[in-house]
């Protein structure tokens, strides 16, 4: 059957519980796909004999009457969640051939509801990047491409979780978000990307950046999949303190609550200078269909949020430093010998992290430093409150904030690279929601005159993403954005 | 701002990297501009404002003080690039 590739997450699960389709049929569609698309250079370790047989399950649970909720669906994973026995690398020379015994408590959750895994997928090293070019297997390629043909940025730092699903090689995905890192990819390859509330999935088990911002969530090509396998995602582990201890309500009823009477707020300082046109005229558009859909629009304002990039950029590399120093060439991963134990870490290190984890590891040493302490990471920490207390006093007022995801389409592949600082722009719309731990989701919701996939970006206040599911399934409804990539998977065309 | 070069042999030091002599004039020019950028944090007025280390609201769980994992060496070591026995092996460091 070759529709299989077009049908969402929620449409494969009926027609298999209606045992319409098989399981192994729709993987075998999937698996396809993956050879077929390669070349975007989005699955580092394919486990296509985990997927059979977990696939095979998942046909006898329909058969048994016992099927749960992902049940059958394909699914790829960025390989920053420890899989047991599947090779985990963080796209890292540090961490290549890491086998690791455990299993990440979302992986283990989604395998438990029957979701089948299709393989390792692609992303910056350490999740550190906004392109995917960071990672030590070259980036994964977007499957939007422009009339000169040249490849362009899947986005990072999940950059093959998006990148997969919109090119017909992934159902849904999972990827993880720091700073933005699976928002702007969602927004670049034209698929819904959530970034739930910090505490709400465990981080018990992946690879961790930055602990207080670091947050699993998935890639889908509708808000409807999303709803759904987040809902499977989702919930408290004792393993991870941080987690909330708070029931998961069911989201997919969220989807079709509609938005009469929310409220929603445009943010005056998101209007940047040198924002693309299309994105101006989109968040336009993206207001009106609210009001449309019956809500009304408030103006607020967030006075920090100039200052969230730069605040991010101590704290982010502050917690990495820390959580790198794991990486020593003793416990896993590489290890450059040398005659004393120091000479063995400091090669090892250099030899084993890429350019850029090195300057995050650098400048989150020196503003953790003595001396550099107070002027730096207790000052970034003091604006961190600051940026926090604008959401807190704007959710007072509205219930969820409509912006766009990212200030301009996707780039070129090695346009930005040479300047940390404009790769680290790309973010400026994401990071917020990051340091004030909320939830925040972008969905397509048009194209750029050249024809690539924008993103609207909508944050809840914290612990309400159904009403994210609200709004942003009233946005997909009237942006109808339906559109194929060139490079994607011959049957999605 | 630059960082000067000795400051980023330190930071390297400290953070257990190995930085050659030309890298850490490559690395002096670009910390600098990075640093320079955060600094605009200067302009806010951060007077009395307590540090935000964590979202998270809620005080962190209390749990009985017992094991409940553990009794794996063979996991633990797995990944090892050198073990010996049930030990990791590192070069030596007390002469």
């Amino acid at each position: 059957m070759s529709d299989l590739l077009k049908m969402t997450a929620t449409q494969a699960r009926n027609l298999l519980l209606k045992k319409e389709i098989s399981s192994v049929e729709l993987l075998d569609a999937y698996q396809t796909a993956m050879e077929e698309t390669k070349g975007l250079n989005n699955y580092v370790t394919p486990t296509f004999e985990v997927a059979k047989q977990m696939a095979m399950d998942a046909d006898k649970a329909y058969s048994q009457g016992t099927a749960s909720s992902l049940s059958g669906l394909p699914i790829g994973v960025k390989d920053l969640f420890c899989t047991k026995d599947i090779e985990t690398t963080a796209c890292s020379a540090i961490l290549k051939g890491f086998l690791p015994s455990y299993e990440s408590t979302v992986t283990s959750k989604v395998w438990k509801s029957g979701g089948v895994m299709l393989g390792k997928l692609n992303c910056d090293e350490f999740a550190m990047g906004s392109s995917n070019e960071t990672s030590i297997f070259g980036p994964s390629v977007n499957p939007w491409s422009k009339k000169d043909g040249n490849n362009l940025s899947s986005g990072g730092s999940s950059g093959g979780s998006a990148s997969s699903v919109a090119a017909g090689a992934a159902l849904m995905s999972l990827g993880t978000d720091t700073g933005g890192s699976i928002r702007q990819p969602a927004a670049f390859c034209g698929v819904v990307g959530l970034k739930p509330t910090y505490g709400r999935c465990s981080r018990w088990g992946i690879v961790a950046f930055a602990s207080s911002l670091d947050q699993a969530g998935p890639f889908t090509r509708t808000v409807e999949d999303s709803a759904l396998i987040f809902s499977a995602m989702a919930g408290h582990d004792p393993k991870d303190s941080t987690s909330a201890s708070l029931k998961v309500p069911n989201f997919s009823k969220a989807v079709h609550a509609g938005i009469e009477g929310l409220r929603i707020g445009i943010p005056a300082e998101y209007y940047v200078d040198g924002m693309d046109i299309d994105i101006l005229e989109l968040w336009k558009k993206g207001r009106a269909w609210l009001e449309q859909a019956g809500a009304t629009i408030v103006d607020i304002s967030l006075p920090h949020t100039k200052y969230a990039l730069p605040c991010y950029y101590i704290i982010a590399p502050a917690e990495a430093s820390s959580n790198l120093a794991r990486y020593d060439g003793v416990k896993y991963g590489k290890r450059i010998e040398a005659e004393t134990l120091d000479e063995m870490y400091e090669l090892t290190r250099a030899d084993g992290f890429g350019e850029e984890v090195q300057r995050r590891i650098l400048i989150g040493t020196y503003a953790l430093s003595a001396g550099y302490y107070d002027a730096y990471y207790l000052k970034a920490q003091q604006v961190r409150r600051l940026i926090k207390e604008d959401f807190d006093k704007a959710f007072n007022e509205v219930d969820a904030i409509l912006t766009p995801t990212t200030p301009s389409p996707t780039f070129p592949l090695g346009a930005e690279v040479s300047d940390p600082i404009t790769m680290y722009l790309n973010d400026v719309f994401t990071v917020p929601a990051n340091l004030a731990g909320l939830p925040g989701i972008s969905v397509p919701a048009g194209l750029s005159k050249q024809g690539l996939p924008l993103g609207l970006q909508l944050l809840a206040s914290h612990f309400r993403e159904d009403k994210l599911f609200s709004t942003a399934s009233a946005i997909e409804k009237q942006a109808e954005f339906s559109l194929v990539p060139p490079r994607a998977a011959g049957d999605l065309q | 701002m630059s960082v000067d070069k000795h400051v980023v042999k330190k930071i390297a030091r400290l953070a257990r990297i190995h930085v050659s002599e030309k890298k850490s004039e490559l690395l002096s020019a670009d910390l600098g501009n990075i640093l320079n950028w955060i600094e605009q944090l200067e302009e806010v007025n951060t007077d009395g404002v307590e540090p935000l280390s964590s979202v998270n609201e809620h005080a962190l769980a209390w749990r009985e003080d017992i094991v409940t994992d553990g009794e794996m060496p063979e996991k633990v070591l797995k990944n090892a690039p050198e073990n010996a026995g049930e030990f990791f092996v590192v070069p030596k460091v007390i002469e």
